[in-house]
């Protein structure tokens, strides 16, 4: 008893230096590991942040256009002086519109008609495409002739961008592109309910424009549809097909590990790249016609293969050999169990990876420069051949404007495209929830 | 299998669909992006006047790029016009002939100002065209020596120049803007300060002294602009001192935010420069493939519109966007020579 008072002491501080096997230290390391990983994420998530922040901040008024409501007189003095319309139609085709546009606002604001220089002020607030506007009325309805019909007419740009708020007011009158005198009308029609911001369906269905309040995204969107189509009916069967070659029947040899050393590294080739072989291949050599969608949709289709194989290549080996095993035990060909139950199983994956590459693809502007997509095309794309633009493509157009008003256009289309891109990401997810198994 | 058997036969169809479409029903344009804003609204206006055609489809690149573009040959799938912010260059006419373009139609369009400009808060500045080619050469002869470019500060430069630091956003190599730019500006002013004569004499070779003239300094002083107007908009936008090279359409679209500097005492305006006044001016033209007129549906009438008063008159949609008007009897002479068939 009296021995072991005596070494007492001993075995108390001997015993926690024997278990001090570093706890803290490590749980240290793991408390800052957390850390760091908290940081990274908080670190991406802040730019994320920052980046809707300053595109949905600018471009949230591109979704609202101001419009101009008048009572347009169809005078019969300026759109048929002469009283030919019945044998000849193109006097409704070429007539002057936008001058009974512009009488129409003098009359509604009050302005003098013999005074020209407001008259002028008072052409440049309406936008010009008030002269097709008319123009459809008239040809829909002749009988609209010498009547007074209420029109909704877009406003001009800058008018736009001023009711807005978006143009500095402090700086001198002859500086900016709207003067005191039209802000005065703008103020005057917009008090008597005249002017008034409406939501702006043109960003989406009208093609490109010189003028910013008649610009859309809508070519842009068809032709970004065609080419995902080309790439979704091109990319997806070839690269299947290549994977399961590979991955099931090719034998393991320095051929095949050459070919996979080369699927690797064109995944990772600069898009501008494709744009060039398109450029040879496709139109110099096969004379396909420039600027349209169906070459765009070959070129990304070459781009996204390399992704879609490495994807498949993936989902495949991830299929437990065991299903094969019991496929095969029960009698089943190599075939039947490839496409009966490891295609099936590897599905989710294969999916995953051709959205995440269509995705990449949608974004995608380099390779269309050398096959010139990036141009301005106004009229709508009736098939694949004819000339279109994509939406990536439109952004970087409307970027490079300018007129103010295409600022927020500009963020206004990059809204557009994130959506889109968020609604084919949360797609993947979908279908890989859907169809996933777990072992 | 059916997989392989349904992309096959979307392939074989784009490719029997390409024969289909070879008969182009659209004009094709492409080049020089200081001509896209006009040649935009041209073929948007021009869509609309003339429905039983389709818009022409504007491609942007640059001068060179459309001009490369142009001259590969003639034929639907190849363009029809090459828009281009300088004259065609014999080299390129040569490389056109070679390649079967054998006749060429020059249409010059009008006339666009450069202009210097600077942040809307500061104050006005005026410079001669020897100020620029001694704040931004490569190279100065000074004592007789040739010595690498020492200003740091525009008061260096030109006692009546503000004291700030001399950052200048100038258009890259692959613009037309670029030769205008060397050729108005620091030839110009090579030749105002007598480094000419000077580097003629250290130089032996002509050529080369003629280079040395135009050469801009690559210290950082200097910038080249690859991009667009709006990229040196927002570089001046950064930078409060900077000074900004742009064409006059896009300063006075953004003139709420930028202010202009005058050359050799003179504003750059629309009048100034149809007068010859401002120094820095430059034409700008279209290139037509005379083997596709009466080809390719809507190419004869998008020229004739292109040159016609209702779009390049005095009070036409281009000069409201910025474009300087060329006198009457240029316009006239263009349209004569375009009906004549005149060729390059």
């Amino acid at each position: 008893m009296t021995d072991f008072t005596a070494n007492g002491p001993l075995p108390v501080t001997a015993s926690p230096v024997r278990r001090d096997i570093g706890i803290k230290r490590r749980y240290a390391a793991e408390r800052r590991f957390r850390l760091y990983g908290i940081l990274a994420i908080g670190f991406g998530l802040l730019f994320l942040a920052l980046l809707i922040w300053s595109v949905v901040s600018k471009g949230y008024t591109a979704f609202q256009q101001t419009e101009i409501s008048i009572p347009v007189e169809f005078s019969e003095k300026v759109i048929d002086p002469q009283n030919k319309r019945a044998t000849d139609p193109n006097v409704l085709m070429m007539a002057n519109y936008p001058v009974l546009a512009r009488d129409a606002l003098a009359k509604e604001l009050g302005v003098d008609l013999s005074d020209r220089v407001a008259l002028k002020e008072l052409n440049t607030m309406i936008s010009n495409s008030v002269r097709v506007q008319l123009r459809d009325i008239v040809l829909r309805d002749p009988s609209v002739i010498g009547k007074t019909v209420t029109v909704r007419v877009l406003a001009e740009g800058n008018v736009d961008s001023a009711f807005k708020g978006q143009i500095d007011l402090s700086v001198p009158e002859k500086d900016r592109k709207i003067n005191d005198r039209q802000l005065g009308w703008i103020h005057q029609l917009a008090e008597k309910g005249d002017l008034v911001k409406a939501f702006n369906t043109g960003i989406f269905v009208n093609g490109a424009s010189s003028r910013p309040e008649a610009a859309g995204v809508g070519v842009a969107l068809i032709g970004s549809f065609y080419m995902m189509l080309i790439v979704l009916v091109l990319a997806l069967p070839i690269g299947v097909a290549a994977s399961i070659y590979l991955e099931e029947f090719a034998p393991k040899n320095r051929l095949t590990d050459l070919i996979e050393v080369n699927i690797n590294n064109l995944a990772a080739v600069p898009s501008i790249v494709y744009g060039l072989l398109g450029l040879a291949v496709f139109i110099n050599f096969a004379g396909l016609p420039r600027s349209a969608s169906v070459v765009g949709g070959l070129v990304l289709t070459l781009m996204t293969l390399p992704t879609i194989i490495i994807a498949t290549r993936a989902a495949l080996k991830a299929v437990p050999p065991s299903i094969r095993a019991a496929a095969l035990g029960l009698g089943a060909s190599k075939m039947q169990t490839i496409f009966h139950h490891v295609l099936p199983l590897a599905m989710p994956g294969i999916l995953t990876g051709t959205i995440i590459g269509l995705a990449h693809a949608l974004g995608e502007t380099a390779p269309l420069l050398l096959i010139g997509m990036v141009a301005f095309v106004a009229d709508y794309p009736g098939t694949p051949l004819q000339p279109a633009t994509a939406l990536p493509v439109q952004i970087y157009m409307w970027a490079n404007e300018a007129e103010r008003a295409f600022v927020e256009r500009t963020s206004g289309a990059i809204i557009i495209l994130l959506l889109f891109l968020l609604a084919m990401n949360i797609g993947a997810v979908i279908l890989r929830r859907r169809f996933e198994r777990r072992w | 299998m059916t997989l392989l058997k349904m992309s096959a036969a979307a392939l074989v169809a784009s490719v029997a669909f390409a024969g289909a479409a070879a008969a182009r029903d659209q004009v094709q344009v492409a080049g020089s992006s200081t001509v896209l804003p006009y040649a935009k609204i041209v073929a948007e206006t021009f869509g609309e006047t003339f429905p039983q055609f389709k818009s022409p489809v504007v491609e942007s690149g640059g001068s060179s790029a459309g001009l490369k573009e142009f001259c590969k040959g003639v034929g639907p799938e190849t363009i029809d016009i090459a828009n281009s912010s300088r004259p065609i260059k014999e080299s390129e006419l040569k490389a056109c002939k070679d390649a079967g373009v054998a006749d060429v139609q020059e249409i010059r369009i009008g006339y666009d100002g450069i202009v210097f400009a600077t942040d809307k808060g500061n104050p006005d500045v005026n410079f001669v065209p020897s100020d620029i080619y001694k704040a931004l050469a490569a190279q100065l002869v000074i004592d007789g020596k040739l010595v690498a470019n020492p200003y740091k500060k525009w008061s260096e430069v030109n006692p009546k120049l503000p004291d700030v630091a001399i950052a200048a956003y100038i258009p890259g190599e692959k613009h037309g803007t670029r030769e205008v730019f060397e050729e108005k500006l620091l030839a110009h002013g090579c030749k105002d300060t007598g480094a000419t004569e000077e580097l003629k004499k250290l130089i032996t070779d002509e050529k080369a002294a003629a280079k040395a003239c135009v050469a801009v300094r690559k210290d950082g002083v200097a910038v080249d602009i690859d991009g667009d107007y709006t990229e040196t908009l927002a570089r001046i936008s950064a930078n409060k001192t900077g000074v900004g090279v742009f064409g006059l359409s896009f300063y006075e679209n953004n003139a709420d935010k930028l202010k202009v500097a005058t050359v050799s005492g003179i504003v750059p305006t629309a009048e100034s420069i149809a007068k010859g006044e401002y120094p820095v001016s430059r034409p700008l033209f279209f290139y037509v493939k005379k083997a596709h007129l009466g080809v390719i549906p809507g190419l004869k009438e998008y020229v004739e519109f292109f040159t016609s008063d209702q779009m390049v008159g005095p009070d036409s949609p281009l000069v409201e966007y910025g474009l300087v008007a060329a006198p009457d009897a240029e316009r006239e002479k263009v349209r004569a020579d375009f009906a004549a068939g005149k060729s390059l």
